[in-house]
């Protein structure tokens, strides 16, 4: 029998909404659910988010806006990620998102759109589900 | 100059609790044994009998701050209520039931709704169509750049511009905001704090530029940078200039701008970040005790701006438990500025405030519900003696309220006021069992944390020490957990759901052409703008802040040389440092 690590999680913060409600809740949420989970704070731009998950080399970023710059923010973070060779790492946000937005975010590679309203223990299997093989592979 | 009411304070903590013990109650000794005893009989025989074919939904009943609900309430639970101290008559000592004499048989609460969103002009439409519709006070929502204090071209501002609020960089947007506005007959509501002295200095100006006398200038800068701290979480500079900044226009309001509140101390951001009714009526109170304490080291009377100062709370979802919020608040205020703060002005004893129905109670799910909930929790704000209101828009889940569902919510506080017949006597709750049990636990339970609070050595310490933060996130915690696992409902979410929602209004987007539209404007005006006199105003900003000097005055002069929110921001920045986030989760 192996022992499977810890999913290693970052929740983010971008752009300036100071809303962090959300963030804090899923934060704790997987941490009780036994992840490692890094939150960055407030205020951060697509480049810290990206140079955070890289030093804390996770597998998994939750973002979380309200404020309607997603549409902004979103593409820069998924782009740098790819730069940084980071395209494994599974992505997923939330907060007040239009429906409208959703299949753009998931074309550029978003796995998931969560919102409000939505229970943690949704989003603990999410994670679980999506990063199962990859921590169980050790790639 | 004048000792920290502290040690006086915890004196008068203890007074009030053994005050309970006094002899003037309302209820008569002999009749109240009559009744414990009849209770009893009732609690031992009626009750079982009929429990034991129809049992009670719940084990426990508990309000949202956790205070136990009991099946009935009677004259025993009040029965140390001293009428003429605790409860008093409107207008006056301690306002329990209202802080004026006629409360809404003579003027009704002002109808203020939270707009703003894109430009200066989209806003100012909307402001129009408000006020056209019944709207009775105006209130601005900026957009994150301008709260945080970056200009519209900022590159932090990239995608932000106009997203949550309307774009203000420099009084020529404020110009455009106000267009067809005449100041002296409206107020104006700025939730602003941060860079509250900017855009009160760019209000003066448009005053001053419509020659509207500055004594009748109108209205409330938020202002409230300690709440920023621990709740709303838009700080830009440290605590301590942070206080000073909110001090500085205290000061210069009290002496220049009489009808202006320069400041709204804040729960309902405490609340909507999480904590529970109790938590935001304490730490609110809290807050403003530092700010009395702040304003008195300066040497500036406390009658002198206490009658200035007001408030601002959520409306939540329980509905008793808010009312007795809102009176309890009135009566807690009125008793620290009389025993802490030996005020002497009537009027400085005053707990004006505002209220807005709870945006976190929301749902996305069946939107429509919405309506009903802010109905009930904007008829909780009128049953506890609110000063002003503001109601959500059922979409607000969703996006930024679009104009249809903006009037749903005004009309809901016009039905309340003209329909239901609520207004017609004063505190009509007030003698309700229920009502004073809670009032006087609200009271209770937030006076047990001021005094830790105090003990802790004030507000400011405790910010340092991450206690309301934690406080706040684990409530927050608290309350998700409990409609996971069920034991609350939320109708539509956990239960009573759909598979699809009925949205009968088309939501509201900010297009992206107005942040191009924001930026190229002011970038315009940064080129036509007389830049010698920009530079002038910056470097005496920096010399004035840095002698420690009240800002006000010389903000007010950068304004009119129309230097932007972020120049002057990154001046305050270079003199008193950024803030960086004490996280706590």
């Amino acid at each position: 029998m192996t022992t499977e690590r810890k999913i290693r999680v970052l929740i983010a913060k971008p752009g300036l909404d100071s809303h962090d409600r959300g963030a804090k809740i899923v934060a704790r949420a997987l941490r009780d659910a036994g992840m490692e989970v890094i939150y960055t704070g407030l205020r951060q731009t697509p480049e810290q988010i990206v140079e955070t998950a890289l030093q804390e080399d996770v597998d998994v970023i939750g973002l979380s806006i309200l404020s309607g710059a997603h549409t902004t923010l979103f593409p820069k973070i998924m782009e740098f990620l790819k730069n940084k060779g980071m395209d494994t790492v599974l992505v997923f946000a939330g907060g007040i998102i239009p429906q409208e937005d959703v299949p753009a975010l998931k074309k550029i590679g978003i796995k998931e759109i969560f919102g409000p309203g939505t229970s943690t223990s949704v989003l603990v299997k999410f994670v679980q589900e999506n990063t199962r093989k990859k921590i169980a592979t050790g790639c | 100059m004048r000792k920290s009411g502290k040690d006086n304070f915890l004196g008068f903590c203890e007074y009030v609790r053994i005050k309970h013990g006094g002899f003037n109650n309302v209820f008569d000794e002999r009749k109240l044994k009559e009744i414990s005893k009849e209770r009893q009989r009732w609690e031992t025989t009626k009750v079982p009998n009929w429990i034991e074919r129809h049992p009670e939904r719940k084990n426990e009943f508990s309000t949202l701050s956790g205070i136990p609900v009991k099946r009935l309430y009677t004259p025993e639970n009040v029965k140390r209520l001293d009428y003429m101290k605790d409860l008093g008559f409107p207008g006056e000592h301690p306002f329990t039931r209202g802080l004026h004499a006629t409360m809404y048989r003579g003027r009704l609460w002002t109808m203020r709704q939270f707009s703003g969103f894109g430009t200066a002009e989209q806003t100012n439409q909307r402001f129009k169509y408000l006020l056209k519709e019944g709207e009775t006070g105006l209130s601005i929502a900026f957009d994150y750049p301008t709260i945080t204090g970056y200009d519209s071209d900022n590159p932090l501002a990239m995608g932000e511009v106009g997203q949550c609020g309307v774009a203000i960089s420099s009084l020529k947007d404020m110009e455009i905001l106000f267009d067809g506005i005449p100041l002296h007959k409206v107020s104006t509501s700025m939730t602003i704090n941060g860079p509250a002295a900017m855009l009160l200095a760019m209000y003066v100006s448009i005053g001053d530029k419509q020659g509207v006398l500055r004594e009748k200038l109108d209205g409330t800068t938020q202002n409230d940078n300690l709440k920023e701290f621990f709740a709303q979480k838009l700080c830009i500079f440290p605590p301590k200039p942070s206080l000073k900044l909110s001090t500085d226009i205290i000061e210069y309001c009290a002496r220049h701008l009489p009808s202006w509140n320069p400041i709204s101390i804040s729960g309902y951001h405490i609340r909507e970040a999480g904590s529970n009714a109790v938590q935001e009526l304490a730490f609110t109170l809290a807050d403003g005790i530092a700010y009395v304490e702040s304003t008195l080291e300066r040497g500036i009377k406390v009658d002198e701006f206490a009658p200035f100062l007001s408030f601002f709370f959520a409306s939540h979802n329980n509905f008793f438990e808010e009312i007795a919020k809102f009176r309890a608040a009135r009566r807690l205020w009125a008793r620290i500025m009389k025993e802490r703060f030996n005020a002497q002005n009537p009027r400085s004893l005053w707990m004006r405030m505002h209220v807005q129905t709870s945006g976190c109670t929301l749902t996305a799910q069946q939107p429509v519900n919405n309506i009903i909930r802010v109905a009930f929790q904007s008829l909780a704000a009128v049953l506890g003696g609110t000063q002003s209101l503001h109601t959500n828009s059922f979409d607000e889940a969703l996006a930024l309220p679009c104009e249809d569902a903006v009037r749903v919510a005004l009309r809901t506080q016009q039905l309340i006021a003209y329909e239901s017949g609520v207004t017609d006597t004063i505190d009509p709750l007030g003698g309700s069992y229920y009502i004073e049990y809670l009032t006087n636990e609200m009271e209770e339970r937030a006076m047990r944390y001021i005094d830790r609070i105090d003990a802790m050595g004030g507000v400011a310490s405790a910010i340092e020490k991450g206690f309301f933060q934690k406080e706040i996130a684990d409530s927050a915690y608290k309350y998700q957990k409990k409609i996971e696992r069920k034991q609350r409902t939320l109708v539509g979410v956990n239960d009573y759901t759909v598979e699809k929602d009925w949205v009968p209004v088309e939501l509201l987007r900010v297009h992206p052409k107005v942040e191009e539209e924001q930026v190229a404007r002011l970038q315009k005006m940064k080129k036509e703008r007389d830049n010698r006199k920009v530079k002038e105003a910056l470097d005496k900003l920096h010399d004035e802040a840095d002698k420690d000097r009240n800002l006000m005055p010389t903000i007010i002069e950068a304004v009119k040389a129309y230097v932007t929110i972020g120049e002057i921001t990154d001046v305050l920045r270079s003199v008193f440092g950024e803030y960086r986030e004490l996280i706590v989760v």
